[in-house]
C-alpha cells in the first residue's frame, strides 16, 4: 500500500519536473537584447504615396538626457501624406515578406495599451493601429524588432510586452521552474531509494 | 512530522485561493504610467493644427516650463477638461496641446465649443508623439521643466482640484 503511494508520488514529481522544464524552456526562448535606437536609425523617411515630404527629426540635442540616448524619429507628418502612410502601414503587410514576418511576430507580443487583454496584432483600437504602423515602419527601415520592443519598454515599462524581460519582479517566474525541478528530483530520489525496503506495508 | 506534511498541499491550496481571491476583489488599476517621467521629453516637431496658433516643437520650447496636454476633439473627458485649461492659461501657465489622431476642422470646432486654453496646438496624426511620451490615452497632461525633463504625468482629465497643483508644479519647474 505504502509502496504504491510512494511510486505514485515519484511519478507525480517526475511529471512536475518535466512540466517545469518545459515551462523554463518556453520562457527562456526570448530575452535577447540589443542596443537601443542609437544614432543608427536612418533619419530619412520614405513617402511612397507621394504627397508631402515628411521631414523626419531624429536628434538628441537634449542636454538633460540622462544616460541613454532618446533618439527616435518622431516623424513629422506633412499634413496629407503622413497619416495616409501610417494608416496603410497599420493594416497592409510590408512588401518584404521576411520583414513583415518579423514585424508581425513582434506585434503579437505587444500589448494593446487601451484594450489591455489583446495584442496589438489582434486589436482594432486606434492606438493599436498606430502601434502596428510604428512597428511596421521601423522594421521596414531595417530596425531590429528587439530594438523597437526596447524602445516601447523604455516608455511603457515591461507592461507593454507579453514577453517581459528578466527583472526583480519576473525573477521568481524564472526561478520557480528550477526550484520545482530540484524539489521533484529530491522527492523522486528519496522515493526510489526507499523502494527495496518497503515493497508492501512499510 | 509526517502528519504535518500531509496538510501541506491543503495549506498551499488555501494560500493560492487567498491570493486569487485578493486579486479578484482588488479594484483593477487600468492606468499605464509612463516610464518617461524623470527623463528628457522626446524631441518632436508637430505641424500647426488651428489657424492663428503655432505648431509644437520641443526645440522652440526649451528653457521654460510648460504643460503638455494630450487631447483630441473626439475625446469626451477632454470636453470637461477644456475649461480647466482655460483657467490655467489665465493663471499664466503655458499649456501646449497635442491633438491626437485629429483633423484641423474638428480641433477648431472643439476649441470654439469648449474653450481654448492652448498657447500652441500640434497635430499628432499617427500618435507618434503620444507613443514617444509613453502616454496611453487621452487626456493626459505632462509637466515639462525648464531643463526639458518630464516632471509629472497626470492621467485623465484635469479637474478643479488638480488646477492648483499643476500650476504650482509648473511654477516650481522654473
Amino acid at each position: 500500500m505504502r509502496g504504491k503511494a510512494r511510486r505514485r508520488a515519484a511519478a507525480i514529481s517526475l511529471l512536475m519536473a518535466a512540466f517545469s522544464l518545459s515551462a523554463a524552456r518556453g520562457g527562456a526562448s526570448s530575452s535577447a537584447t540589443t542596443g537601443g535606437w542609437g544614432a543608427a536609425s536612418p533619419a530619412s523617411t520614405e513617402a511612397p504615396g507621394g504627397g508631402g515630404v515628411p521631414s523626419a527629426s531624429a536628434d538628441t540635442s537634449d542636454p538633460a538626457a540622462p544616460g541613454r540616448t532618446e533618439a527616435f524619429p518622431v516623424a513629422v507628418e506633412a499634413s496629407g501624406g503622413g497619416s495616409a502612410d501610417a494608416a496603410a502601414l497599420a493594416d497592409v503587410p510590408l512588401r518584404d515578406s521576411v520583414r513583415e514576418a518579423a514585424a508581425r511576430a513582434l506585434m503579437e507580443t505587444l500589448r494593446c495599451l487601451v484594450c489591455q487583454g489583446q495584442s496589438i496584432a489582434d486589436s482594432d483600437a486606434d492606438m493599436a493601429r498606430d502601434m502596428r504602423a510604428l512597428v511596421r515602419g521601423q522594421v521596414d527601415r531595417g530596425e531590429e524588432p528587439a530594438a523597437v520592443r526596447d524602445w516601447l519598454i523604455q516608455r511603457y515599462g515591461a507592461y507593454v510586452t507579453y514577453d517581459p524581460p528578466l527583472s526583480a519582479a519576473t525573477l521568481p517566474l524564472w526561478l520557480a521552474p528550477l526550484a520545482l525541478l530540484a524539489l521533484g528530483a529530491w522527492v523522486a530520489r528519496a522515493s526510489f531509494r526507499r523502494r527495496p525496503h518497503g515493497g508492501r506495508g512499510g | 512530522m509526517r502528519r504535518g506534511l500531509a496538510w501541506a498541499p491543503l495549506a498551499a491550496f488555501v494560500l493560492l485561493a487567498a491570493v486569487a481571491g485578493w486579486a479578484l476583489f482588488r479594484p483593477a488599476g487600468t492606468e499605464v504610467r509612463s516610464e518617461m517621467v524623470g527623463r528628457a521629453v522626446p524631441a518632436f516637431d508637430l505641424p500647426a493644427m488651428v489657424p492663428g496658433k503655432p505648431g509644437l516643437s520641443t526645440a522652440a520650447l526649451k528653457g521654460r516650463p510648460y504643460l503638455l496636454n494630450i487631447f483630441a476633439s473626439w475625446c469626451v473627458p477632454c470636453v470637461a477638461e477644456a475649461p480647466k485649461l482655460v483657467r490655467l492659461r489665465a493663471m499664466g501657465v503655458p499649456v501646449m496641446g497635442v491633438a491626437v489622431r485629429d483633423t484641423p476642422d474638428a480641433v477648431a470646432d472643439f476649441l470654439r465649443r469648449n474653450g481654448d486654453g492652448y498657447a500652441a496646438v500640434g497635430g499628432d496624426r499617427a500618435s507618434r508623439v503620444q507613443l514617444a511620451l509613453g502616454s496611453s490615452g487621452v487626456p493626459e497632461t505632462f509637466v515639462v521643466g525648464a531643463d526639458g525633463r518630464i516632471l509629472l504625468q497626470h492621467i485623465g482629465d484635469v479637474r478643479d482640484d488638480d488646477v492648483e497643483a499643476l500650476a504650482a508644479a509648473v511654477r516650481d519647474a522654473r
